[in-house]
């Protein structure tokens, strides 16, 4: 026989731009099963409730990074945080630190996307390929330079982890940085040079003050503090050697 | 921003934002374990002045050392120099670079660990030569 499902508590901060100054909390009582994610709470709230509530979500999988949210306060993907594991408290859910809130639990992540697109997150061929050189070949010793970085979804939580951020958001930041460090690592790229007086820059990694956060609250082990850290050295590197360069030596 | 444009995004103040997360409130106390640091890196510097000013001076430095309020105050520096020393070597792993031994990389706790053995041989070594220079 299939247990009754349990209720539990959600409590959801809203923010409805046309009628509230700032956001409220609003609770609602939940049934739940144990197979029910955060994110599954929130659709049966948008469903039976309330069809005002805005969030986003896709794949409900953990990959498409879509679903990031406060839940209790820390950064989690909604679809692989589930409600059974915490019953019987209320549960808290927030949109992501640090962004601002457009509606409710939806962030405006225009910031994070100009970001990106300045790090320029793709290879950047060292010399012109002709297509008749055929694709490029890596080794796997070549792959596993960056392959921890390259698992990175842009879901965000680094970023509503990083209270460095939160307070200059002109921070580059944790993603960003882990992708620039992606192709900075990869043997086809030669796009270190393009993506370097970002990183270099007073927006660049030195705002961070290696709290740490942003890598324990990472879904995909992805350790973005230490892409950030390990381009400190790099940074420094560059400042201090440029001394030692002739004058109008090419960087 | 037009009047008719409905977009009113909301930005959450960031006051006392690191009282909201324990995790934030153990990286405040161990960033704080610097003052102790600092605090103990002045009063050896006051002794170098001491030393500069004379053997009255120098000698009055000691004795100030040696004072109730001075050993209890080297032993509360000394737990803020142990915890920063701990929570020092255990952010480490993620400032560096990979560590490859044998093709393998080498796993966050071993760095730590060695890490705090270095700590724990030099501060062996430091004692050593000063109980070798006070007999």
């Amino acid at each position: 026989m299939k247990a009754a499902p349990r209720t539990i508590r959600i409590e959801v901060l809203r923010y409805r731009p046309e009628q509230d100054k700032e956001p409220v909390v609003q609770g609602f009582d939940v049934p739940f099963t144990d197979d029910m994610s955060v994110l599954q709470g929130l659709q049966y709230i948008k469903d039976e409730f309330d069809g005002t509530l805005s969030f986003r979500w896709s794949c409900r999988m953990a990959i498409c990074g879509s679903c990031g949210m406060m839940i209790n306060g820390v950064p989690k993907l909604s679809c692989s945080t589930f409600l059974r594991d915490l019953y019987p408290n209320t549960v808290r859910v927030e949109a992501l630190a640090h962004f601002p809130i457009e509606r409710d639990l939806v962030i405006v992540l225009d910031d994070f996307i100009t970001k990106l697109h300045k790090i320029k997150p793709y290879i950047i061929p060292k010399e012109p390929r002709a297509l008749s050189q055929g694709e490029y070949l890596q080794t796997p010793e070549q792959m596993a330079q960056y392959e921890q970085f390259s698992a990175c979804i842009n879901c965000m939580l680094c970023y509503a982890a990083c209270p460095q951020y939160g307070l200059n958001s002109s921070f580059i930041g944790p993603a960003a940085m882990a992708l620039v460090h992606r192709y900075n690592l990869d043997n086809r790229d030669g796009g270190r040079a393009e993506r370097d007086p970002y990183v270099h820059s007073e927006e660049g990694v030195f705002n961070c003050t290696a709290v740490g956060y942003c890598s324990e609250v990472c879904p995909k082990d992805v350790d973005p503090a230490n892409a950030v850290n390990i381009n400190k050295t790099e940074s420094a590197k560059d400042y201090f050697l440029r001394f030692l360069k002739p004058k109008g030596a090419q960087a | 921003m037009s009047a008719s444009n409905a977009r009113r995004p909301y930005k959450r103040p960031m006051g006392g934002w690191w009282r909201k997360n324990p995790y934030f409130v153990e990286y405040m106390v161990h960033e704080g374990t610097a003052l102790f640091v600092a605090a103990y890196a002045l009063l050896l510097l006051a002794g170098v002045f001491a030393l500069g000013r004379g053997e009255a001076a120098w000698n009055s430095w000691l004795a100030l050392l040696r004072s109730p309020p001075s050993l209890l105050l080297h032993g509360v520096l000394l737990l803020g120099f142990l915890y920063h020393t701990w929570t020092w070597f255990n952010i480490m792993p993620r400032t560096l670079p990979p560590i490859l031994i044998g093709g393998e990389r080498v796993k966050a706790t071993t760095i730590t660990r060695a890490g705090l053995a270095a700590a724990l041989v030099a501060s062996v070594l430091v004692f050593a030569l000063a109980a070798r220079l006070a007999s």
